[in-house]
């Protein structure tokens, strides 16, 4: 194939000009060669015979005039067996393999390969004769605890019969296994790994479903009154230092998912490190195996150039798309998407497009939109439901949900955990607004409760606003009973303690349990005498209800406590 | 071969364009006898970002290409040197050459970063006891113009225990850079520290390159396995020369007019601190000055979300409420079995003083326990919340611990019963 050529005509910044002679493609994958380095680029714009390309490296030392050669192939991943585990930055370069050939920095223009080279056990799943399409499976390989399916490249277009087929057994992950040919006579080899174009979703499915199961995440505030549906979508917005990452983290641990992106976009190194050390020694409750063997982290941290931080969410997108291909539930969290619009509005600036709001470009809200919509839960054609869900934490300027960024969010996603600063400075965690927060889901205990549970809440917060300014002894009886089951609600149901090993966890069927008890409590009658008694009466059931939560499910002392519980408010009920 | 070129096209603020081929973007040039680097290439047109600014600058002077990237010399001569934001000394010394090494380099992988888990000593209590500072760690003081941030950074550099301090000043007052070098020099200091200094009168450009210059000889001296602190003042200035910078070169505005890449900008600085295994550790203190006391200006917003905590700098001393180090768990659970017990302890208590006050200026009566509140709250602020306080961690701690005992009876504290046999100083009131 002929080598599409140029030569570099301008640079500013990461923006680089470039004069070129034949064809190209908007998107495609160009390198431009500085002395011994390769940098990789991708054409955004190509004006007056002149294509721009974005540099996913650091731009010095380029001149006017060194060479370019282009691909012709838009930016791509690989997709194939050994992805599991691994730890790649935003363009799917492994970062344990960069740091043994180049050191502690990370050197520009190394590009290494993402799919180890090993041999895995191959199942032949095909005939020869058989007619394949794309997205079907010829074979598979286990692959830690699941079984990866080799399938047929999704950018393949038409029917296709297989010519030949390997035989179960060793093979390498780049040898052929597999030979397909269509009726114009076109022969294909297929190895266990092929390339996907990152920004076009994978539609090799038979149709989209609904979200309506609820992806648990063992957070209370979550399950139940904030549901997140495998196969949905959900933002969390908060200033800093209220705890996005960190919740994050426990979502990425406890969640119903097989297998769990870990999209780390701009943010801080030091917190990927954190998982990096962590998540091996963590156990996978579903499965007893190391959680890493569920994970995959992309990791363009915020010092990490601009370009490849905005190609990262979607190196991570299609990864997920890739497992959910094999009929699994995957989990994409993405920390911080408002950093993956920054690096937009950067490249929308250098371009001189005409900027929208806080010089975001105006294709800001139309691209998350896309991003958000790469999720959804999927029939696949041989009738297994999957899903790709999709969590991403927003910075906004200021802590100020007005902004752009958030804006375009909510109006995309299912569900809004908006953090507030508020409650993380009152070290109430996790500081999920649970009033001003919102999902359009089903969760684990019944919606009509949860509603009850949650205009209670409200009630109390106004009766909250009103004492400050009337004072405790200017509200009634009945007014301080109800801010007092508000507060109750609060602290033993919305609250959940993250360092306490059994309160950190808390699975739905105990979640049931507990929702129906406080449920109860919440909608019964009180005989309480004054302002003194109510007050001692609900600290006092708060204390029974913690100490509830630091006991085992299903346990005798568990049952014991709840009776504790009900025995001590059955006493002060009246009818 | 030095190709000359003498004909610039034009000069718009700092920022001069002269044709001229073969140049690398990035490149170092010198523009008369200032310097300056590439900063935008199209076609043969080459823009320069002049260090010493525009002003005086002719059409007719040369222009030289120096064919290499900003880069700043390395060795141990550093110690004890004042630099300016060029690398030009500004203490009467020798210039230095040897070894260059470039500034601004590439950033460090991820995967060779470790848990931090050293804490850095200050002698400070409100550092050390509530909100410690931890090797590597990247830290902003958030403060109001006027706070003695520079005197606190001063009494940091002299008394935390590392083997490097590179102090990096930013649109400095004559005054102020004056004072940190005579209280280094006083103190002992200067000996283990280098000081790039830009002051408020220098020309804007020097002043961006300031972080730069700090952190690459920080890096290399951290490589080299020594503790470096790197200290940085004042980082609202640097952000506001970018924004000049920025604004010159006809960028989009962002928010304020600060350029949209603010966050990258501060962050690719920041995120140089690092702590390397086998080798040593960057430590990064930044002062934030927040212009009208908002911390939702630009500049203390995108460093808040950058840095793993910050310490408020109010009135005179550090907030405890609001200043916050990400890092302390994972050293404190370390140094002393009642640390973390005590910081929280303590905390808690001065939350409720905080109330009381607000109660008794209110004009409400003060129970027996407000009182106890209200001494408790004047010996707290005294005692360790005042800057000049220089005491050892331990030392610290038995002083919380006298504080509490003098205000209250054991009980009242909240501290677990076990502690407080442990450590409670009056030990006939235990029984």
């Amino acid at each position: 194939m002929e080598i599409i050529t140029g030569h570099v005509t301008g640079v500013n910044g990461n923006l680089i000009k470039v004069d070129f002679e034949g064809s190209v493609r908007k998107n495609e994958v160009g390198y431009i060669i500085v002395g011994e380095n390769r940098l990789k680029g991708e054409v955004i714009r190509i004006n007056n015979g002149v294509a721009s390309m974005q540099i996913y490296e650091m731009s010095d030392g380029i001149k006017v005039g060194d060479p370019v050669e282009f691909t012709g192939e838009l930016m791509s991943v690989e997709l194939g067996p050994g992805l599991l585990t691994q730890v790649f930055d935003g363009l799917q370069n492994p970062l344990p393999d960069l740091a043994e050939k180049c050191g502690f920095f990370l050197e520009r223009g190394v590009y290494l390969d993402p799919i180890p080279n090993k041999d895995w056990e191959f199942t032949p799943l095909v005939q020869v004769g058989d007619t394949v399409k794309a997205g079907d499976t010829v074979g598979s390989v286990p692959e830690g605890i699941f079984t990866h399916q080799i399938m047929v490249p999704f950018t393949t277009r038409g029917e296709w019969k297989v010519k030949s087929i390997v035989e179960k057994g060793m093979h390498n992950v780049r040898s052929t296994v597999c030979v397909i040919t269509n009726d114009k006579g076109e022969e294909k080899e297929l190895s266990m790994v092929f390339s996907q174009p990152i920004k076009q979703a994978i539609k090799c499915y038979e149709e989209r479903l609904r979200p309506d199961e609820p992806m648990v995440t063992k957070i209370r505030c979550i399950d139940a009154f904030l549901p997140v549906a495998k196969g949905g979508t959900f933002c969390v917005p908060g200033p800093f230092g209220a705890g996005k990452t960190v919740l994050q983290h426990l979502e990425a641990k406890n969640s119903s998912a097989d297998i769990v992106i870990v999209a780390a976009c701009g943010e801080r190194a030091g917190e990927v490190v954190e998982v990096l050390k962590e998540f091996p020694e963590l156990e996978d409750p579903k499965t007893g195996r190391s959680l890493m063997e569920r994970t995959i982290i992309i990791c363009n941290t915020s010092s990490m150039p601009v370009a490849a931080r905005e190609a990262s969410c979607y190196t991570a997108v299609t990864l997920a798309e890739y497992y959910r291909q094999m009929g699994l539930d995957v989990l994409l969290l993405a920390d911080s998407t408002s950093r993956w619009a920054q690096a937009m509005r950067e490249m929308s600036g250098r371009l001189e497009e005409i900027p929208g709001e806080e010089a975001f470009p105006a294709y800001l809200e139309s691209t998350i939109a896309a991003f958000y919509e790469r999720a959804g839960k999927v029939r696949l054609k041989d009738g297994r439901t999957a899903s790709v869900t999709i969590g991403g934490t927003v910075s906004p300027a200021g802590g100020n949900f007005e902004e752009p960024v958030t804006q375009a969010t909510l109006k995309v996603v299912g569900a809004f955990h908006g953090l507030s600063r508020e409650r993380s400075d009152a070290r109430k965690y996790p500081a999920i607004h649970p009033m001003d927060s919102w999902s359009k889901y089903d969760g684990v205990v019944d919606r009509a409760r949860v509603e009850e549970a949650r205009s209670i809440l409200i009630r109390s917060n106004e009766i909250n606003q009103m004492m400050k300014v009337v004072g405790e002894e200017g509200t009634s009886s009945e007014d301080y009973i109800i801010y007092q089951k508000g507060e109750l609600l609060d602290a033993v149901y919305l609250q959940q303690n993250s360092f306490d090993p059994i309160d950190a966890v808390c699975p739905p069927e105990r979640q049931r349990v507990e929702f129906d008890r406080l449920y109860d409590a919440l909608t019964k009658t009180y005989s309480l005498e004054d302002k003194k008694d109510i007050r001692g009466f609900f600290n006092q059931l708060r204390q029974e209800f913690l100490d509830w939560h630091g006991t085992y499910f299903e346990t005798p002392e568990f049952e014991a406590q709840e009776k504790k519980v009900t025995d001590f408010y059955m006493a002060k009920v009246v009818d | 071969m030095q190709k000359v070129y003498t004909k610039i096209e034009s000069i718009v603020g700092n920022v001069v364009t002269v044709k001229a081929e073969g140049v690398r973007s990035g490149d170092l040039a010198l523009v008369g006898d200032s310097y300056a680097n590439v900063i935008k290439l199209d076609g043969d047109m080459v823009s320069l970002q002049v260090f010493a600014g525009g002003q005086g600058v002719s059409t007719t002077d040369p222009v030289r290409f120096l064919g290499r990237p900003m880069m700043v010399s390395f060795s141990e001569h550093l110690l004890g040197r004042v630099f300016d934001g060029a690398g030009v000394p500004r203490d009467n010394g020798p210039a230095l050459t040897e070894n260059m090494i470039p500034i601004g380099g590439p950033s460090f992988n991820p995967a060779k970063r470790i848990l931090p888990k050293h804490m850095i000593r200050t002698g400070i209590p409100m550092i050390d006891v509530f909100n410690t500072l931890v090797e590597s760690q990247k830290l902003p003081i958030f403060s109001i113009s006027g706070e003695p941030y520079n005197q606190l950074l001063s009494r940091i550099a002299l008394q935390a225990e590392v083997d490097v301090i590179v102090l990096g000043g930013m649109g400095l007052k004559y005054d102020d850079y004056l004072q940190f070098r005579d209280t280094l020099e006083k103190g002992g200091a200067m000996s283990h520290t280098v000081m790039f200094i830009h002051t408020a009168a220098d020309p804007t450009v020097e002043c961006t390159l300031v972080p730069d210059m700090s952190l690459a000889v920080a890096e290399q001296f951290a490589l080299e396995g020594k503790k470096v602190l790197v200290l940085l003042t004042d980082m609202t200035s640097f952000a506001d020369a970018q924004k000049e910078m920025a604004i010159t070169m006809e960028q989009v505005p962002s928010n304020r007019g600060y350029p949209g890449d603010l966050y990258s900008c501060l962050a690719s600085r920041y995120e140089k601190a690092v702590d390397i295994e086998g080798a040593g550790s960057i430590t990064i203190l930044g002062v934030t000055t927040m212009p009208g006391d908002d911390v939702t200006h630009p500049v203390p917003d995108n460093t808040g979300y950058i840095t793993e905590g910050q310490y408020y700098l109010k009135n005179g001393h550090i907030e405890p409420f609001g200043s916050l180090s990400r890092l302390k768990q994972n050293v404190n659970d370390a140094t002393r079995d009642d640390h973390r017990a005590l910081m929280d302890g303590m905390i808690r208590i001065y939350a409720s003083y905080k109330e009381s006050l607000e109660k008794k200026s209110m004009g409400f009566l003060m129970t027996e326990w407000d009182e106890k509140l209200l001494k408790y709250g004047e010996l707290f602020e005294s005692k360790l919340m005042d800057l000049s306080v220089n005491i050892p961690l331990e030392d610290a701690l038995d002083l919380g611990w006298e504080i509490l005992a003098e205000c209250f009876e054991p009980n009242e504290t909240g501290l677990k019963t076990s502690l407080i046999k442990e450590r409670w100083p009056k030990k006939d009131a235990l029984n």
